[in-house]
């Protein structure tokens, strides 16, 4: 479904990511962990289009397209979602009334047709549930005085009306309680297929426990320095980063 | 010839074709008008109250100033493309500035308003007149004000009863007809609203023609005890249509002001609102939105006197933009030592759309009083751009992304309306310009 080969990205001049190589098949989760500055973010960034990055090298394909050729909506409406690490105050601008418009318009690219008023509530009414969210949250200014909690979980509810092929989950877990880790955490769970991917961008081995991936990268100095299945994340755990950075300069 | 040359010959003209008016006492105030505003002149830059605004050169290159007033022959029918759709209100004709009885549409019984031409008033409500007309409006202060109230002939009077609600708006459609040459011309305006008795107004400006059109409006409202007044101001004017505009406002004790003001197009744009609150227990609110593009250069000034404690005033004013438009917001509110326990808020925000736009924001507070609650702040600043990544990230397009969030913006000031069928116009025309179309 996705392949980064030798990706190479700068901002303002500096390199953050020097050389990714990733493969996600559909089905797959895959967790990629890091310590701070290593270009986790940045990866989840440019997978989603941020203009601010600069690709210098290297390529993304996703079935069968040339990402770095799609603009971010584009990206979107073929099925790649990113899940805010920090989540965007728009005043004015209501979740219930972004979605409904961001729907259409991916509807108008796939070919179908507007979805109605009263079947989009409808759908907003199940996937409100999957998350724990309220209506009158979704109905207020985005993000506009949510909770960390709050703006974690309207990020999944988004991912669950859009129905994404690619999910990219940027520090989802980062800041949140425990209850607020198991609610984002089932909703991610229960939307997985068999024919979608998600890549949990993630500090913490913590997320792990509740979204269990099928293979765990470390990002280090804008590379993956060491892959594995999920036990890597527990030994990364025990042992810190700094294990991987030693072992890295040795 | 200079330009302040010519208005005052103007005025010579127009004084000679008063006839019988002039014998008015009304007419020494024109004439100590008229003194004003030769000693005032026409304000430069120098001004500083006119320092980003210099409308003595952009009048002096857009009018010659030379012309006899238009003669119009606009019929109801061509008058009626104006009316703000479904809005049931009393309709006010004013052509080139001239209140036009046969035009209008008074639906509202007699015994809630008296509406007349101002020179009618004139004659026949002396008291009334010498206890209101010019008294707030200073034209010692103002040049525009002081050449206004020289002219002061046309427009109307409208008063309105102790304890009465006014069941219809009062729409006043102000139309220059520039179509045979330039039209320039001073309406004036007084309303009187009585004690406890609600009303809404709103003044809407329109120019038939293609030639240049300026009005130099000025209406007096006062507000008396416990009354409630809606004033709403609209402006989408043509290109070619210059606009100076002072809204005196008087508030007495327990009463409430509203002020919305819409400015869409033209092409100089003056407004100055001034509210005096003169009472305790007042409310004073003003609103104003501007959505500039092309060369339309739009200055809001405002100014809100708190002389009496235990009053709030709340201030809103947000612009967006684009091309080589200029704004200018000027929002003054002073609070005298007398004015304790007051509340006062003031936001100017302001979005720019290129970079060729200019907006100076000048917020000023000036507080003697000790005992008060006042904040002011001004933005200026481009639109979010992680706002659009965040909108462009879930699908919606560029294009949308941009509206909605330009739309969001607007709509702050927008649901302060509370007139439904021009909240709906105001709304569809704001969409339009922002490329909403979802």
């Amino acid at each position: 479904m996705l392949k980064i080969k030798d990706l190479h990205a700068s901002i303002d001049g500096k390199e953050i990511l020097k050389g990714i190589n990733l493969e996600v098949k559909a089905g797959e989760v895959h967790a990629i962990m890091g310590p701070n500055g290593s270009g986790k973010s940045t990866l989840a960034s440019v997978l989603a289009g941020r203009e601010d990055y600069e690709v210098t090298q290297g390529s993304i394909t996703y079935k069968d397209q040339d990402v770095l050729e799609l603009a971010p909506e584009e990206r979107a409406r073929e099925g790649i979602f990113l899940a805010f690490q920090y989540p965007v105050e728009i005043p004015g601008v209501s979740t219930t009334n972004f979605l409904k418009t961001a729907i259409n318009q991916i509807r108008e690219h796939k070919g179908l047709e507007a979805l109605d008023a009263v079947s989009f509530l409808k759908e907003m009414k199940t996937k409100m549930k999957l998350v724990d969210i309220d209506q009158a949250l979704l109905s207020r200014s985005l993000n506009e005085g949510f909770s960390g909690g709050e703006k974690k979980r309207n990020e999944i509810f988004q991912m669950a009306m859009l129905e994404p092929t690619l999910s990219i989950l940027d520090e989802t877990d980062s800041g949140l309680d425990i209850d607020a880790l198991r609610i984002v955490s089932d909703g991610v769970n229960k939307l997985k297929t068999k024919d979608n991917a998600t890549i949990v961008v993630t500090h913490y081995q913590r997320l792990l426990e509740y979204i269990v991936p099928d293979y765990v990268h470390v990002l280090y100095n804008g590379r993956i320095v060491k892959s594995g299945t999920k036990e890597l994340a527990l030994e990364l755990e025990e042992k810190g980063y700094d294990w991987v950075k030693e072992e890295k300069v040795a | 010839m200079s330009l302040q040359e010519k208005l005052v010959t103007n005025f010579e003209a127009f004084e000679a074709g008063l006839n019988g008016h002039a014998s008015l006492p009304i007419h020494s105030v024109r004439k100590e008008a008229i003194e004003a505003f030769k000693a005032l002149g026409v304000p430069g830059p120098k001004n500083e109250e006119y320092k980003y605004t210099n409308l003595g050169k952009a009048l002096e290159t857009a009018f010659d100033f030379s012309r006899a007033p238009q003669k119009s022959e606009l019929t109801s029918e061509q008058v009626a493309k104006y009316y703000i759709p479904e809005l049931d209100a009393n309709q006010l004709i004013f052509i080139n500035g001239k209140f036009s009885q046969e035009l209008s549409n008074i639906k509202s019984p007699k015994d809630q308003l008296v509406i007349k031409n101002l020179a009618d008033a004139f004659a026949e409500d002396q008291d009334t007149i010498d206890q209101f007309f010019s008294k707030q409006a200073d034209f010692k202060k103002d040049a525009f004000v002081a050449l206004n109230t020289a002219f002061s002939h046309d427009g109307c009077f409208i008063h309105v009863p102790k304890n009465t609600v006014v069941d219809k708006p009062i729409a006043m459609y102000f139309i220059n007809d520039s179509s045979a040459g330039q039209s320039f011309n001073n309406p004036r305006n007084l309303f009187l609203i009585e004690q406890s008795s609600e009303v809404t107004f709103l003044e809407d400006f329109n120019t038939e023609g293609d030639n240049e059109s300026l009005t130099n409006i000025v209406t007096e409202i006062v507000v008396e005890k416990n009354a409630n007044v809606e004033y709403y101001k609209l402006q989408n004017n043509k290109d070619t249509a210059y606009h100076i505009g002072t809204t005196q406002v008087y508030q007495a004790r327990d009463s409430r002001f509203s002020a919305y003001t819409f400015t869409l197009n033209g092409a100089m744009i003056r407004n100055n609102l001034n509210i005096v609150v003169d009472g305790e227990g007042c409310e004073s609110n003003m609103y104003g939105l501007y959505l500039l593009n092309g060369n339309t250069h739009v200055d809001n000034h405002t100014e809100v006197d708190h002389v009496k404690p235990n009053c709030v005033s709340n201030e809103l004013y947000k612009g967006i933009l684009d091309d080589k438009s200029h704004g200018v917001f000027n929002g003054k509110v002073f609070v005298r030592q007398e004015a304790q326990k007051t509340n006062a808020f003031q936001s100017n925000k302001n979005i720019l759309m290129s970079d060729n736009t200019i907006m100076n924001s000048k917020p000023q507070l000036e507080i003697w009083a000790d005992d008060v609650k006042c904040s002011h702040g001004c933005t200026t600043g481009q639109l979010d751009e992680e706002g659009l990544f965040y909108l462009r990230a879930r699908g919606l397009s560029e294009e949308s992304a941009r509206a909605m969030m330009l739309y969001a913006f607007a709509v702050d000031v927008l649901s302060t309306v509370k007139l439904d069928p021009l909240k709906t116009f105001l709304e569809d025309l704001i969409s339009e310009r922002l490329q909403k179309d979802f």
